[in-house]
């Protein structure tokens, strides 16, 4: 069940946020108030007038606009085609220009209408997709993790906006899994957990450690750090001398990378989204070539990617040949399927994997265990070398906890390890250093969440 | 070169260009809207026989309302299986087309008896634009065609302005780069994907029409000749836009015309090299297009949701 | 005595299905869509009927082998083309395969009209092969030949291939998987799927071979009926599994001797198989996706 009997209410003319970790069912809620989901039981009622939203198009009507975690918009198309979309009859790309210049002088931001959307910054972008609800004439705005994707500096920037919305008599719901934004940003708090409304109260009389347990329902949510105070760090494992790494497109994103890491050492890795994140983890972990410069890594590198669905698994095959899977292009002759076989069933007792056996399918696996498999295999088939891209993607706080465990322990006995989140805290957690990708660079910085913050967007000390 | 051998070739381009525009024009909004329509080689020679069928009984304007009607019958098969049930678009697609030519030989023969009765129809006749018709070389060509040519003249222009300039057409575009972005507009891709293959399998049946009913005058088994995936190349060459379909089509029906100037010229080349061309002509097309770039970004895509 | 011909009347007619069926299977199950399988058919034909008329004499232990050996290298050679056009110019291997097809068939209509004409030049068909080029008969009296032990031996031995090799098990995971087995195996996806495309090719070119050797003795105009089309039928219905294919097959082997037996008796057009073979085919798709539909729900 998504959502259990889950209620909110929400006052007009104020910023209510929707605080839950993930899976708590804040996302469904919303999805429901836009239409895209019909609830099984209860009702919907807006400015006391009961409604059955039952598409998009309904919510849209009843003055309701979203925006998205991940825009709904269409890359090719311009600005102006985006926001015309869902019209009827002739279109018009003068008139809806001129509409669109007329709304965001109302709000203060300027976006060209025949811009293409994929030469869009990311802010940039997610103010189109504004764009869209307000010419649609949304009263209610409701946003899904907004900050995820900006860095501070723009988010207060969006902040100023959703205040002038307010200020002109709009309402607007936040989605959001940061407490802190939560606390900054909204009047109005209601917390989400197991798809139930756990509590729902003005701001002013919550605070960060109340909110977090009624989050998480046990202790605190906050990362137990892990890093290490004393150096146990052992032999360079990782050299990267001088490297340039550029994307599927040839667009260069990072020049003259040295970095360095030890074995029995975490070095995390902070950026905001298109900083050549992805692209430097697969270069460490052998999975892409850098342009040019010098790569030392070990003979073989695990690497658990973020998309474990598309990259890390075949979900159709049983556990044994996922595990057979690693290093599948070096292996020569037959398969040896009875020591797979061992192995398989060895990681799936070392790692805590549930399953019935190391036949079954990895579909049938759920995304914790799965990524518990995934973590046990690049580990146990490595040779000194791990790299992690958002290793706690869509799991619960329970598998968060096992894989930030299993990540300690792989660093205790002597693995360099990098990791890479979206999550700032959970980098910060990891790491024992940090570096920052930021204008084609890497930076070395002290490892707090200030300085990493600041250097995220381009502010050094 | 003489206009006396210039004409015929222009004829002969026009001519073999035309259904293959009609073919190319429907899949162009098909595969805008996501999907790769295979089986539109099973519209068009369902198109053909129901044209005959039809122009048989009814004379040969119903005949082509028959050729239609066919053709959507046929995209009405794809449609269920590959846009309703998500079944793989190119295997769907594959069997329909066998379906279609297996199911187009079965009634055409027992319709029509067993092997060789050469069986006529009344065709359509050229149709001379007054005063256009009588311009020097490209007179009769493109101005002396039978009528059902000229719609396609008026066609081209008509879905370009449509796909461009009307809020549903930007929602064909939408849909095919990214349906997501379309369903949270309010549409329904699935629907839109279906509108437009029916759309599609309409112009394939009516390029089958047009074969029997303007030109040959008569049904054979697999007359479609694998049009169908030349329009496809069309498509590709064209770059998903009307226009550039229109242009592609008549470089395509240019160089099966070719055997026509090669005839005048006096040269002697094997009849088969003319009949390979075109196929050949869409490898080199779609070698030379480069194209992946441009493809609507969905296109292909069975799953439309996050899951 | 009449059991026996009907019987292998259908092993017969399945034998040519069931190496075209192999070669779609194996280029399915490594992702790749070869809708090319007939006229790589062809062009194997063609190769293994222009070595079966070479002038001289020679033993059977030589022109066996050389023959199909010759049909196997024709017909990689033009899935190859394709192969080459995909990995170069990212030309969907669906469309140009079906293209190679018609200009297999045109090139074939040349020849037998030409340069390989039998001597006469009333038929457009080759002179008939040698008798040391034909393959033997496996039971006398009957047209049943080795082909179908061929046909049978290479399924078993697709079969083992892709359980215990390390090769076999890379085409399985890029076709279930590409990004996975890239990734996580790093595979060269794109060297695995060429590979498979171009053995699908040579196994179909074998299956020309194979028909031209055992059963029509020259070469002509439609030596296929579409084979590389059923075949398609033939490797969905069988789950892509090779053992699978040998049952599909024979089944589809059947349909086929009973369309024909149709027409004969009862006038109705033997092109009925062809649509119940589609009919399979769309059926297969809709099982699969309404039990995935049903899967999900369930989970």
């Amino acid at each position: 069940m998504a959502l259990d009997r889950a209620s909110l209410r929400v006052q007009k003319g104020t910023i209510h946020a929707v605080l839950g970790e993930n899976g708590a069912g804040k996302t469904t809620l919303m999805r429901v108030a836009f239409g895209l989901i019909r609830p099984d039981a209860g009702s919907i009622v807006i400015d006391g007038r009961p409604q059955r939203l039952s598409s998009p198009a309904a919510a849209i009507a009843a003055g309701i606009g979203m925006v998205h975690q991940h825009f709904m918009l269409v890359p090719a198309m311009t600005v102006a085609e985006n926001v015309a979309l869902g019209g009827t009859g002739r279109y018009d790309a003068n008139a809806v220009a001129d509409r669109i210049r007329e709304v965001g002088q109302q709000f203060r931001f300027a976006i060209d209408p025949r811009a293409i959307v994929a030469t869009l910054s990311v802010a940039d972008q997610q103010r189109v997709e504004i764009l869209k609800a307000l010419v649609k004439g949304a009263r209610l705005l409701i946003l899904d993790e907004p900050t995820a994707v900006l860095p501070p500096q723009d988010a207060r920037a969006l902040l100023m906006t959703l205040r002038a919305f307010v200020d002109n008599g709009g309402t607007v719901v936040l989605i959001t899994h940061k407490l802190r934004d939560a606390i900054e940003f909204a009047d109005d708090i209601t917390v989400l957990r197991h798809g139930r409304t756990m509590r729902s109260a003005p701001a002013v009389e919550l605070d960060e450690t109340t909110l977090a347990a009624t989050m998480i329902g046990t202790a605190p949510v906050v990362h137990t750090d892990f890093s290490t105070t004393s150096s146990t760090i052992g032999v360079e494992k990782f050299v990267l001398r001088d490297v340039s790494v550029t994307d599927d497109r040839g667009v260069v994103k990072l020049r003259n990378v040295n970095l360095t890491v030890h074995a029995g050492e975490i070095v995390g890795v902070a950026a905001v989204e298109g900083n050549g994140q992805h692209e430097l983890l697969r270069v460490l972990a052998n999975r892409a070539q850098p342009a040019s410069g010098d790569v030392t890594r070990p003979d073989r590198v695990g690497f658990v990617p973020e998309d474990r669905h598309r990259d890390a698994l075949i979900l159709d095959f049983p556990i044994v040949e996922n595990v057979a899977l690693a290093r599948a292009g070096e292996t020569r002759g037959r398969m040896n399927w009875a020591e797979y076989r061992t192995t398989a069933e060895r990681i799936v007792q070392e790692y805590d994997v549930r399953a019935e056996g190391v036949v079954t399918r990895a579909r049938t696996l759920s995304g914790g265990n799965q990524q518990k498999l995934v973590m046990g295999r690049e580990i146990e088939t490595a040779s000194g070398g791990l790299v992690v891209e958002n290793p706690t993607r869509g799991l619960d706080i329970h598998a968060t906890r096992a894989v930030h465990e299993r990540l300690r322990q792989t660093k205790d006995q002597g693995t360099a390890v990098v990791v890479y989140s979206s999550d700032l805290d959970e980098v910060l957690a990891l790491a024992d250093r940090t570096v920052v990708l930021y204008g084609n660079a890497l930076h070395t910085v002290t490892n707090d969440r200030e300085s990493v913050g600041n250097a995220m967007v381009g502010r050094f000390a | 070169m003489t206009s006396a051998m210039l004409t015929p070739f222009l004829e002969g381009t026009v001519r073999t260009a035309t259904p293959l525009l009609f073919a190319a024009l429907g899949e162009t909004l098909v595969e805008r809207s996501g999907v790769i329509n295979i089986g539109l080689e099973g519209s068009i020679i369902a198109g053909a026989l129901g044209g005959l069928i039809t122009a048989q009984s009814a004379g040969v304007w119903p005949g082509f309302a028959g050729a239609i009607v066919a053709g959507c019958v046929i995209a009405m098969i794809f449609a269920t299986f590959a846009v309703l049930l998500r079944g793989d678009q190119i295997i769907t697609g594959t069997a329909v087309t066998l379906l279609a030519l297996g199911a187009t030989g079965t009634i055409y023969r027992l319709w029509y008896g067993d092997a060789g009765a050469a069986l006529t129809t009344p065709t359509m006749k050229a149709f001379l634009i007054p005063g256009l018709a009588r311009l020097p070389i490209i007179g009769t060509a493109l101005f002396g065609q039978p009528a059902v040519t000229y719609i396609a003249y008026v066609l081209i222009p008509a879905l370009w302005w449509w796909t461009y300039h009307t809020h549903a057409g930007l929602a064909l575009r939408a849909t095919g780069e990214n349906p997501e972005a379309a369903e949270a507009a309010g549409f329904s891709p699935r629907r839109i994907q279906c509108l437009a293959v029916l759309f599609g399998g309409a112009l394939g049946g009516l390029c089958g029409g047009t074969l029997v009913l303007a030109q040959a005058g008569t049904f054979a088994e697999g007359m479609s000749a694998g049009r169908g995936f030349i329009a496809i190349a069309i498509v590709v060459l064209g770059r998903w836009n009307p226009l550039g379909a229109a242009i592609a089509a008549v470089i395509f029906g240019a160089a099966s015309a070719l055997q026509f100037l090669f005839q005048a010229m006096g040269w002697h080349i094997p009849y088969q090299v003319f009949l390979a061309l075109p196929y050949v002509l869409t490898l080199l097309a779609l070698a030379t297009a480069h194209s992946k770039r441009q493809a609507p970004y969905a296109l292909g895509r069975r799953e439309l949701h996050f899951s | 005595m009449m059991q026996l011909i009907l019987l292998t009347d259908v092993l017969v007619r399945a034998t040519p299905l069931l190496l075209t069926g192999l070669a779609v299977a194996i280029a399915f199950k490594a992702g790749v869509l070869n809708i090319g399988a007939d006229g790589q058919f062809l062009v194997g034909a063609t190769v293994a009927a222009a070595i079966g008329i070479l002038p001289g004499t020679h033993s059977a232990i030589v022109m066996l082998p050389l023959v199909l050996l010759g049909g196997m290298i024709g017909g990689g050679v033009w899935a190859m083309i394709a192969a080459f056009l995909r990995m170069r110019f990212q030309v969907l291997e669906v469309i140009s395969t079906i293209m190679l097809n018609f200009i297999a068939m045109y090139v074939i209509s040349y020849l037998v009209r030409g340069p390989l004409q039998e001597p006469t030049h009333i038929y457009p068909q080759t002179p008939t092969i040698a008798t040391a080029a034909q393959l033997p008969r496996i039971i006398p009296g009957t047209r049943l030949h080795a082909g179908f032990m061929i046909a049978l031996v290479l399924a078993i031995g697709l079969w083992w291939a892709f359980r215990t090799t390390a090769a076999g098990f890379r085409l399985r995971a890029t076709g279930a998987n590409p990004d996975a087995a890239r990734t996580t195996g790093l595979v060269d996806v794109a060297r695995v799927t060429m590979r498979a495309l171009v053995l699908s090719g040579a196994i179909a070119g074998l299956a020309g071979a194979v028909e031209v050797s055992g059963v029509t003795y020259a070469l002509y105009e439609n030596i296929s009926p579409g084979y590389g089309y059923t075949a398609i039928a033939v490797a969905l219905l069988a789950a892509l599994q090779p053992l699978g294919v040998i049952a599909t097959g024979i089944l589809f082997g059947a349909l086929e001797a009973g369309a024909s037996a149709l027409q004969r008796d009862a006038n109705v057009p033997a092109t009925l198989a062809a649509v119940i073979e589609a009919s399979i085919v769309l059926l297969v798709i809709a099982v699969g996706q309404l039990s995935r539909g049903w899967r999900r729900q369930t989970s």
